[in-house]
């Protein structure tokens, strides 16, 4: 992880050495930074490569700012995104005991598509171009966030029978209200006009032009949620049996699959609203894993937490140096490293 | 630990029909309790509602006179296991896995397992000849070596009442014998009381101490299996004629079944010959006393 961090810090057209990168990434980091400011010589050369000879302060000063206000946030947002998607897919695939099951299927993607739609047009017709030029992302996640959450209280609610929420009844509604709404946003996208590039853009997902804004508002949701589903690993377990097997081994099956709606829909809605539908991670990483390390989910959802963290910013990674200087959406570097390297993996196992 | 069933009735939803029409029956402490009747007749339903996972519409269910709706999922699972009648696998957990999620309703949240429950897991597996395969995974295992995985992680719950839903369907004689076997041990040696719904006309009439059956939500019989499984019985709720006879080896029926009953009115209506009344008898020509019990008609 830490190697991948490394090379987002230093990979991009500015052409800042890693060695620089890193440096200034560390020096930034509470304890270590003042450690390294007592003995700079000694842990400075310690570490890997070599500081260009000649470093005027002025380029001093560009590196560290692109590197811990564009790049860090981003790396950081990554990471975040991908660990929250990741252990979401895996907690969903558990719950639902379906492999195709993935953060978006119960309706979060398609509400944030509708919630940021709106508030992208929204913002063009009435012509906030002041609050749209002032912080051009820092409502729009709001509006993704909201939509989110109403589409899966809406899924949830049509789906509650007696107080009880059949999963297959769930997953149905989740695909139906899903489609309804996705066909509501095509309609919006028809008549945005000069917006449409915008609202393009967004759906494909992407991390760039990220601020730690972003990354406060994201960070909370994810944390909190993954590690309180790693907490629930065990249950998780006996509910991947079946539901019924799960009741007769002590799990109060109900009440669980309602705390995993609750917590995995968080953390979608904030992954989404932050950075749009960025697709694969939460469905093939948590399949990644599990071929790996096998299906305990106390052992599981960490480690798709971790794997999601890192391919997520080696694709975003990828996505910026690979036709520079332009950005590919993240979205695509995702699905087109993820899809042949999980074909692979399953002729893998087929063999073995 | 005694089971009670006292008058259950259960349908499922709010409007939906009544499965169970007022159920009754008992299941003493160490003994292995038979439920049969044809599909349909609440057979698994009843299993559920005894289990605490149907909540019937009224009526209770008490062990060891406490009501077992007023335990939560996890005391209930300290004291009742059961093993579902076709549990999909999906996940490849390994058998050892799979065992030691039955320790879970005795973990606490966030703790792991102890050496203690290692020790009762593998217990578990070496009770049900399951421990050489301690490290295969669940996927990979035969039907009937699944069954006995299944029955081991019941067995690591500790359970005093074990529920079983057709733990012989889909195998071969060989491994109905060899589960049926281990069943009765359990109950007779471990002095669990288990409540088990049968398919098999014949090894519940073999094994069990005690026997009830349902016809359409109801007990239409209960008692010795000598006293379950008659002629008559067979032909009023699975409405086929049938010869039940005596097994040479042991003094337990054995029930041939000669051909489906043309009953009037009924829902196993096979032919328009014979107008016969419900309590008719069968006019079969009847071998008295045949008794070679090897086959096991269904």
């Amino acid at each position: 992880m830490l190697a991948v961090v490394a090379w987002a810090a230093s990979a991009g057209t500015a052409g800042i050495p890693t060695s620089l990168a890193l440096r200034i990434v560390i020096s930034r980091i509470p304890l270590v930074g003042r450690a390294l400011a007592q003995w700079p010589a000694l842990l400075m050369a310690r570490l890997p490569g070599q500081l260009p000879d000649s470093l005027d302060p002025s380029m001093l000063e560009s590196a560290e700012i692109i590197v811990l206000e564009v790049r860090l946030p981003r790396i950081v947002l990554g990471l975040l995104v991908g660990a929250g998607l990741a252990a979401t897919g895996a907690s969903f695939q558990g719950l639902f005991r379906n492999p195709l099951a993935d953060p978006y299927i119960i309706g979060a993607s398609s509400g944030a598509a509708l919630g940021a739609s709106i508030g992208i047009l929204s913002a063009g017709r009435a012509g906030l171009a002041a609050l749209s030029l002032s912080s051009p992302s820092s409502y729009i996640p709001v509006f993704a966030f909201i939509g989110a959450v109403i589409t899966v209280i809406f899924v949830y609610a049509l789906s509650t029978v007696d107080g009880h929420v059949p999963t297959d009844t769930f997953l149905l509604a989740g695909v139906v209200v899903g489609s309804f709404v996705w066909a509501v946003v095509s309609f919006l996208m028809v008549t945005a006009g000069e917006d449409l590039p915008k609202v393009v853009m967004w759906l494909m997902g992407s991390l760039s032009a990220k601020s730690w804004a972003h990354v406060r508002m994201t960070a909370p949701y994810v944390l909190v949620g993954t590690i309180a589903l790693t907490a629930l690993g065990r249950d998780f377990n006996l509910a991947a049996c079946g539901e019924e097997s799960a009741r007769y081994m002590g799990l109060d099956v109900e009440r669980f699959k309602k705390v995993v709606i609750l917590l995995g829909s968080l953390i979608t809605a904030a992954a989404v609203s932050s950075s749009g539908l960025i697709g694969f991670v939460g469905l093939v990483v948590p399949h990644i894993a599990r071929m790996m390390i096998g299906p305990d989910h106390r052992n599981l959802i960490p480690v798709s937490a971790l794997g999601g963290a890192v391919f997520m910013v080696a694709a975003d990674t990828l996505a910026r140096v690979i036709i520079p200087p332009r950005e590919v959406p993240v979205g695509v570097i995702t699905a087109m490293a993820g899809a042949p390297f999980f074909f692979y993996l399953l002729r893998l196992r087929k063999k073995g | 630990m005694r089971v009670e069933v006292r008058d259950v009735r259960f349908g499922y939803g709010a409007s939906g029909p009544e499965v169970l029409h007022g159920v009754s029956l008992a299941a003493e402490c160490g003994t292995l309790h038979g439920v049969i009747g044809p599909n349909g007749s609440g057979k698994s339903t009843l299993l559920r509602v005894i289990g605490g996972v149907a909540r019937p519409s009224s009526g209770c269910v008490l062990l060891d006179g406490q009501d077992i709706s007023s335990l939560s999922p996890r005391q209930a699972a300290q004291r009742v296991a059961a093993v579902g009648a076709s549990e999909a696998v999906i996940f490849p957990f390994s058998v050892e896995e799979t065992v030691m999620m039955g320790r879970s309703p005795h973990l606490r949240f966030l703790t792991s397992e102890t050496s203690l429950d290692v020790a009762k897991a593998r217990e578990a597996m070496e009770r049900t000849g399951v421990a050489h395969l301690a490290e295969r995974r669940i996927t990979a295992l035969s039907s009937g070596e699944r069954q006995r995985v299944l029955i081991a992680r019941a067995l690591a719950q500790e359970p005093r009442v074990l529920l079983l839903d057709e733990p012989t369907a889909h195998l071969d004689v060989n491994f109905q014998v060899e589960i049926m076997e281990l069943v009765q041990a359990l109950a007779h040696e471990s002095g669990i009381t288990i409540i088990a719904v049968l398919h098999d006309l014949n090894l519940a009439g073999r094994y069990c101490d005690r026997i009830t059956m349902l016809s359409s939500g109801q007990a239409a019989a209960c008692g010795a299996p000598g006293e379950v499984l008659t002629e008559e019985h067979l032909l009023d709720v699975y409405g086929v004629r049938a010869i039940v006879g005596r097994r040479p080896e042991l003094d337990r029926p054995a029930v041939f079944v000669i051909s489906g009953s043309p009953r009037q009115g009924g829902r196993y209506v096979y032919g328009e010959r014979g107008e016969r009344g419900r309590h008719g008898k069968p006019d079969a020509d009847r071998e008295g006393g045949v008794s070679s019990g090897a086959d096991d008609i269904e």
